[in-house]
């Protein structure tokens, strides 16, 4: 039932474990000093802002425990919000409501939840219960996100999203991350969720995974996984290029949806992206990040690191 | 990308210091490597007897100087006696003294001794060539043929000793020998032969160490110079060497005892082996040079039985580390099960897991209805930690009620990290359900255990304490493995789609 593989096997095809992520690549390529750009969800959406990256609206924020009774009335032109620490880390504290009726709020599974709960998770997210090393936080309510129909079929109940690796500005890796029965709505791939990897060149398919563990069908909807294909591809690969330079980390993973309306978004940075994205793409990532650290020093555009990394990183 | 270069010889320079204490603390400061060791060591009791004269007393008996042996303990019961213990260069001597003793005396010297493994005695200055001694007419040309004989067949002090001692213990002696017998004793007999051809030699006198042995005297040995070494011989039995557990008492030549205002003076001993921990031994003998001392055991008895805990706590963190990254296992919070398993040495393990899955599980329950209360994070958290409070005192006070001694030692577990644990649990169960909590918190009780089982060990916490040097190992150890950028060996596992042919 222990089935382990020999370290060797692994070098071999280029698999990045996590001390080797840590020390050679987040110690080395992700200052300090800019953590902030990624760790503060606030400034990370200002910052977009400021380049005119598209990101999820926002309706508001919560920084004291006294304006929490504000949050019904902030959202009251709204059919749905999500609130989330701004310093929240692994899709923690995310509560997302999908409907309001009545001033009743509901979450995607449909279950209601009351305002008084809705405060408390709100305080939580205010004490720091949830943001990395429990420092104390402000709560962002931000738009619901009305997610493509294109993905219809591959999400259970969730908004699926699409991360992209970006080392030094290239995008090396991507993954569409689905929302399945076990993860509950969420799309994190530790919780359950599907994770497909995808080819840098095209935004299609190629391999998909849960648990850990490769699966071609959709556990719930059954769906072939590896016949996706991600529209608006080209942009949202310029939108993770340009986040390598609003973030200043070279180690870099982006987090994207694709809203019905407003297009690609910019949903979140993360500093610390996961290994999971190898098992999707059934493949290393370490012969790729080699293949940009080869390139030395450079003058590239986000648009020029866009197409070199279309033609090298496909397939 | 920066030269390592300086974090190695960091690391190599901390693993030598390491090494270095280590062995220092080992040989030189004799402390035991293993707990429990036991070590020989022999008490002897010197008696000494004499009848007053009515006249001011004065006693001087020599004290033991060994190179084999080590003195451990020594003193002197003499009621009514001032005692001197002089040390001068021709060795040490106890000297009691009474200005009017009358009748039966008894005067006591008690020595413990420990065996050294020494069992040369090197001379720390070259001796001075003895005079020749005159023989009597009628054993001048018996004498005179005796050596010359033994010098031609030899090449050295030593082997000139080894044929003299041969030619006086013969089957079938010469008569030229049995003639010196007449009149000298082997001993000195064989002593003025040696001293004849300037050879330095001298009688010492030794205790043969028996267990459990009573009004033992001393016996006489001559030690022969030799190449800065003293050889020891018996001419009355002819044999050679250091017999096994020989005590050398008296090695100047002086008398072992002197005594002037008495008469009937004799001195006898009496043996007793005692078998002790090696640990006390090393600490005592610390205590003999406290010059060199470095160590713990002067703290106080309060601050030493602190420091037997806190200097755990660098194990405990090795195999945190250890598991963390080199296996690869999750924990909830990250020092956290080092602080259980610190509890668990107080309440033993078994009872220490019943008893903080009890406070957890109680505190879980009691938190599903605080989170009902829709309270601020702080106020709860400060609620939770009442109430472990309270669980513990209760979980006492039953468990007292019972018999249930083991019920008592709930008390050494931190309240402020359970009640932190059952914050993160509680939310955890929320979030994800209770699979993750029996996960998460079996995963932390698991690393807990393997942190207690390490630093439970005898033999470590024997190191931890009695050697200072593991600490810096350990240190050097951390830092290493803080660059190890290899698989961690559940990544062997969750990896294993990605080990098959490179595509």
């Amino acid at each position: 039932m222990l089935k382990f593989s020999r370290p060797a096997a692994l070098r071999m095809n280029g698999v990045l474990g996590m001390n080797k992520r840590n020390i050679d690549y987040i110690g080395r390529y992700n200052p300090r000093k800019f953590y902030k750009h990624v760790d503060d969800k606030l400034i990370t959406k200002q910052l977009a802002l400021e380049n005119d990256i598209a990101v999820p609206a926002l309706i508001g924020v919560v920084r004291e425990q006294h304006e929490i009774n504000n949050i019904p009335a902030m959202v009251v032109d709204e059919t749905g919000f999500v609130i989330k620490p701004a310093k929240g880390s692994g899709g923690k504290g995310i509560l997302v409501i999908t409907d309001i009726k009545d001033g009743r709020f509901y979450k995607p599974n449909g279950q209601e939840i009351t305002a008084d709960e809705m405060y408390r998770h709100t305080s939580n997210v205010l004490s720091g219960l949830f943001s990395l090393g429990g420092n104390p936080d402000v709560a962002i309510v931000e738009g619901l996100i009305q997610f493509d129909p294109v993905f219809d079929g591959y999400s259970y109940e969730g908004v699926p999203d699409i991360r992209l690796i970006v080392y030094k500005g290239f995008p090396v890796m991507g993954m569409l991350r689905l929302s399945t029965a076990a993860s509950d709505g969420k799309a994190n791939l530790h919780q359950g969720a599907v994770g497909v990897g995808l080819d840098i060149g095209t935004g299609k398919g190629l391999h998909a995974v849960q648990f850990d563990k490769p699966i071609t069908l959709h556990p719930d909807t059954q769906k072939k996984l590896i016949d996706i294909q991600v529209p608006h591809w080209e942009f949202l690969l310029h939108t993770a290029s340009r986040a390598y330079e609003i973030s200043q980390m070279g180690y870099l993973g982006t987090d994207m949806v694709l809203d019905k309306l407003r297009g690609p978004l910019l949903l979140e940075l993360n500093a610390r992206p996961g290994l999971a994205i190898q098992i999707a793409n059934g493949r290393g990532i370490l012969p790729r990040l080699h293949q940009v650290d080869r390139l030395g020093h450079h003058t590239m555009t986000a648009d020029e690191r866009v197409t070199y990394a279309k033609t090298h990183f496909s397939g | 990308m920066h030269s390592k270069k300086p974090f190695y010889i960091l690391v190599l320079l901390l693993l030598i210091t390491a090494l270095a204490t280590t062995a220092y603390r080992g040989i030189e400061q004799k402390v035991p490597f293993f707990p429990g060791e036991q070590q020989q060591s022999w008490s002897v009791d010197a008696k000494v007897h004499f009848l007053a004269t009515d006249q001011a007393a004065e006693v001087s008996l020599s004290l033991p100087a060994d190179p084999a042996f080590e003195i451990l303990v020594e003193n002197a019961i003499s009621p009514g006696y001032g005692l001197n213990i002089a040390d001068n260069k021709e060795g040490r001597r106890a000297v009691w003294s009474k200005r009017s003793p009358t009748g039966s005396q008894d005067l006591y010297y008690r020595v413990t001794l420990i065996p050294t493994g020494i069992d040369t005695v090197s001379a720390e200055q070259l001796p001075q060539t003895p005079k020749v001694p005159t023989w009597p007419a009628g054993e001048k040309i018996a004498a005179a043929s005796l050596i010359d004989k033994a010098w031609s067949e030899s090449a050295s002090n030593l082997s000139y000793a080894q044929q003299l001692n041969k030619d006086i213990n013969q089957a079938e002696r010469s008569q030229n020998v049995e003639l010196l017998l007449n009149e000298n004793s082997p001993q000195e007999l064989f002593l003025r032969l040696l001293h004849s051809k300037g050879v330095p030699a001298h009688i010492v006198s030794a205790l043969q160490l028996e267990d459990q042995r009573r009004r033992q005297q001393l016996v006489s040995y001559i030690e022969v110079y030799h190449d800065g070494q003293w050889h020891l011989f018996n001419p009355q039995d002819g044999t050679q060497g250091r017999p096994a557990n020989l005590l050398l008492w008296e090695r100047s030549g002086k008398s072992v005892l002197d005594v002037t205002g008495g008469k009937n003076s004799q001195v006898s001993f009496s043996i007793l082996q005692e078998t002790r921990s090696a640990m006390t031994t090393a600490m005592e003998l610390l205590d003999n040079n406290a010059s060199q001392g470095f160590s713990l055991y002067q703290l106080p008895l309060e601050e030493q039985s602190l420091f037997k805990g806190i200097l755990l706590i660098p194990i405990g963190v090795l195999v945190v580390v250890f598991l963390r990254v080199i296996i690869g296992l999750k924990t909830s919070g990250t020092f956290m099960p080092v602080l259980i398993a610190l509890a668990f040495i107080q309440t033993t393990l078994l009872t220490g897991l019943i008893g903080f899955t009890l406070v957890v599980a109680f505190g879980l329950m009691i938190r599903s209805y605080l989170s009902q209360l829709n309270l601020l994070l702080i106020s709860r958290i400060s609620a939770v930690i009442i109430v472990v409070i309270a669980i513990i005192v209760g979980f006492t006070l039953l468990s007292y009620k019972f018999g249930l001694s083991e019920g008592l030692t709930i008390t050494f577990f931190p309240m402020i990290i359970l009640a932190w644990t059952i914050e993160r649990m509680s939310i955890l169960w929320e979030e994800e359900g209770p699979k993750e909590v029996f996960l998460q918190g079996g995963g932390s009780l698991f690393v807990a255990t393997l942190a207690y089982l390490a630093m439970s060990a005898d033999w470590i916490q024997h190191w931890v304490f009695n050697f200072l040097g593991i600490h810096l190992f350990i240190l050097a150890l951390v830092l290493l493995m803080g660059q190890y950028t290899g698989y961690r060996l559940l990544e062997l596992r969750r990896f294993t789609p990605l080990a098959g042919e490179a595509r």
